[in-house]
């Protein structure tokens, strides 16, 4: 324990913690603008500093170790009036579009001028241009608003392990961007989006389809349908003021449908049919000697990871598409044929917690006779975005259910949305498909968590089955290099690509931190405690789906519809 | 052998050099590619990512952060424009502006027809000179707009009647 004092009170601090943690734990607010929890400081912006007596200089508080009878003053004249200077700087070569720019209100840039009221412009000048790369189905990047915090650079090294982007060029003309400046569509970039979540201004944003919707909703020619994946209906709630973790999946529904869209489905109803193909998947290449182990397929970003980094590990992905691909197959299919549509005058739009799942679902191998499965992809950002549109406030509505027959639901198709939901569903599932019983114990609480890996062995009819969960690609590869160094003992693994699984994804709201996922874990996981039905297999209307149309699990339909294949992609990593 | 595999070998070679490199040895790695190549080509960086293990945007990022190092093949010309002082004060920045718009390219670039390239430099230490500028290393003194443009002008009647 070290004894210091925090502007004039006495504060134990922890050995070796940073002076920047130390006052944060205290309650004490110091703003910043390059920290990142749980990775190295690299004190790159200077917006933390403070005055420590003694010290002739201002100290990054973020950087510096915390020591024994330091009296650190935050708020000294000195130190705001620096604070202050920085953002003024920082404002000399920044556009002065805030009405135009995505992060109005949401900025971190904005929040300090303000707070450190910062009332005209000091410092003027030439400003730099940059050319917005507009490239990706996905983000989008404008390095005029860009303040070389170097927080996306680090996220997608040191957290994703793609390193799609760094710092280019010396002094003025520093910026962000790929290997040779090219576009992130050509870049190893995986659409992850956790960038857009760590970026303190509006530089890098998601592309967005509310225009392409709202036309298509008022299009008279076109049936508008509308599938919302299983992590937002917990997390949809906080644009609207509501505490993160509270379900609003009904009047979601209500408020869906009052935009126009003629049917509303739930993506959890396509996890309950990914159960019982993947399920089926697994027994049949555990059984029949095939790749193990087997690598699940539900989250896009990872995809792309394993076609770039890892293609010796193809064979082991499961041939399944995502959810939201499966939707969109059987949408396309099963339901236009019963509603007598033509496919082509489906509109069918996905509300996902994802960027990367834009860039899925423009993939050529999710088009069936080149009409997309899914024509747009909206994140939860996005979608509250079209509710404020349209003067929409989730509190004013009543709850109401899904249509049929993809509304329908178990909560293990729900779970989906946290890192180890797959993997706790298909345990459920598969064995069942093995032993014919259900599971005694529903809850494996083994793959639950925010860690970044979870193991068990799970004992199916005598079977020792060993099962990984990881989240976060640097996790993933860590555990494939294992695997490529001999580890054999692992029989099927769920990887989702952002840390904490869809809940944390990349399309979430921007105030998304480590307290907000921690709370819609929870309320996954109390609609699973509170769930009539919680396993993928008793889903009444998947098994119908099967009777009516697939046949069989792996059957041929499934096969054509569900199913797909992946390759090595070239770029440059 | 193609010009390709033989620029191939050449990067492996270099490479070999190196055994057991850490990300240390990556500005050496660069110049020596440079040198034998004469420009980093993406094949060369990915190649140098995958010995050292690093992300090719990295050594991108590196590489940048200097001016010694290019990415596009050196023309059969290599004009260097000084902008030091000396040259500054004797009205480079016109020479620079005009060899920009006679060859339309920006410094650091190499027309399309690979005949000139650009390259902008602190101080060739010629400054009784200026404003200098070098052509294949060999100087001319004294210029002005246009007799930049004229010896540019020159070069491409020769090469047009080779």
């Amino acid at each position: 324990m070290l004894n210091i004092e925090i502007n004039g009170k006495p504060f134990e601090a922890k050995e070796g913690e940073t002076i920047l943690e130390a006052v944060r734990r205290a309650g004490v607010a110091v703003p910043t603008l390059c920290y990142l929890e749980g990775l190295a400081p690299t004190g790159a912006c200077r917006i933390c500093v403070v005055e420590v007596e003694g010290m002739p200089n201002l100290i990054p508080s973020c950087s510096y170790p915390v020591g024994n009878n330091m009296k650190i003053h935050t708020h000294s004249a000195r130190a705001v009036r620096a604070r202050k200077t920085i953002v003024e700087l920082l404002l000399a070569d920044h556009p002065d579009d805030c009405l135009y720019c995505v992060r109005n209100q949401k900025c971190d840039l904005q929040t300090l001028a303000a707070d450190l009221g910062v009332r005209d412009q000091r410092y003027g000048g030439e400003k730099s241009t940059w050319k917005e790369d507009l490239s990706s189905p996905s983000i989008l990047r404008d390095p005029n608003k860009c303040i070389l915090c170097g927080k996306c650079v680090r996220v997608c090294e040191e957290i994703q392990k793609v390193a799609a982007i760094d710092f280019i060029g010396r002094g003025s003309r520093t910026h962000i961007g790929t290997a040779f400046d090219e576009g992130l569509n050509v870049s190893s970039c995986i659409n992850c989006g956790q960038c857009i979540l760590a970026c303190p201004t509006g530089a890098l944003r998601e592309r967005t389809y509310i225009k392409e919707v709202v036309a298509a909703l008022s299009n008279p020619n076109l049936v508008p349908v509308v599938s919302h994946a299983p992590a937002i209906s917990v997390t949809l709630g906080e644009e609207f003021g509501l505490p993160a973790g509270t379900d609003v999946d009904g009047v979601m529904v209500a408020a869906l449908r009052a935009l126009g869209f003629k049917y509303v489905f739930d993506t959890s109803f396509t996890a309950d049919l990914t159960i019982m193909e993947e399920g089926s998947e697994l027994v049949h290449r555990v059984s029949n000697n095939g790749k193990l182990p087997m690598l699940t397929s539900c989250s896009p970003g990872w995809i792309k990871f394993v076609e770039e980094f890892y293609p010796d590990f193809i064979p082991n992905v499961s041939t399944c598409k995502s959810p939201q691909q499966m939707m969109g197959a059987i949408i396309k299919s099963f339901f236009a044929e019963r509603m007598k549509l033509d496919p082509k005058q489906i509109y069918s739009v996905s509300i996902m917690p994802c960027t990367a799942k834009k860039f899925e679902a423009s993939r050529p191998e999710m088009m069936n006779n080149d009409v997309p499965d899914i024509d747009a992809v909206l994140t939860t950002r996005e979608l509250a975005q079209l509710f404020r549109m349209r003067g929409m406030d989730l509190k004013n509505f009543q709850p109401e259910a899904a249509d049929t027959p993809f509304g329908e639901r178990t909560t293990a198709g729900k779970i989906f949305g946290a890192s180890g939901g797959v993997m706790e569903a298909a345990i459920r599932s598969a064995y069942f498909l093995i032993t014919k019983k259900e599971l005694g114990d529903l809850n494996v609480e083994a793959v639950r968590g925010l860690e970044g890996r979870k193991e068990a062995r799970v004992n199916i009819d005598g079977l020792d089955v060993g099962v990984a969960v990881v989240s976060g690609l640097g996790n993933a590869a860590k555990l494939l290099d294992e695997i490529r160094a001999g580890r054999n003992d692992l029989h099927f693994i769920e990887v989702m690509t952002c840390p904490g699984g869809c809940i944390a994804g990349g399309g979430q709201p921007l105030e998304t931190d480590k307290a907000a996922i921690r709370e819609r874990m929870k309320g996954l996981y109390k609609l699973d405690a509170e769930g009539p039905k919680r396993t993928s297999h008793s889903n009444e209307y998947v098994q119908r789906l099967y009777e009516e149309f697939l046949v069989k699990p792996l059957g041929e339909k499934s096969h054509h519809l569900l199913h797909t294949h992946y390759a090595k992609r070239e770029v440059m990593l | 052998m193609t010009t390709e595999t033989m620029v191939e070998s050449d990067i492996a070679a270099i490479l070999n050099n190196y055994p057991d490199a850490k990300r240390d040895a990556l500005i050496p790695l660069l110049q020596e590619v440079q040198e034998k190549v004469g420009y980093l080509s993406r094949e060369a960086v990915v190649k140098i990512g995958e010995h050292l293990n690093l992300p090719a945007s990295k050594i991108y990022g590196v590489a940048t952060f200097y001016n010694q190092f290019r990415f596009k093949p050196l023309g059969k010309y290599h004009v260097q424009v000084c902008r030091g002082t000396a040259c500054h004060v004797k009205g480079s920045i016109n020479v620079l502006s005009a060899v920009k718009q006679a060859l339309n390219v920006s410094p650091g670039d190499t027309t399309r027809d690979g005949l000139f390239s650009l390259e902008v430099v602190a101080c060739l230490g010629a400054c009784g000179l200026a404003p200098v500028i070098t052509v294949n290393g060999e100087f001319f003194a004294g210029m002005t707009p246009s007799k930049a443009e004229k010896i540019i002008r020159d070069i491409r009647k020769e090469a047009g009647v080779q």
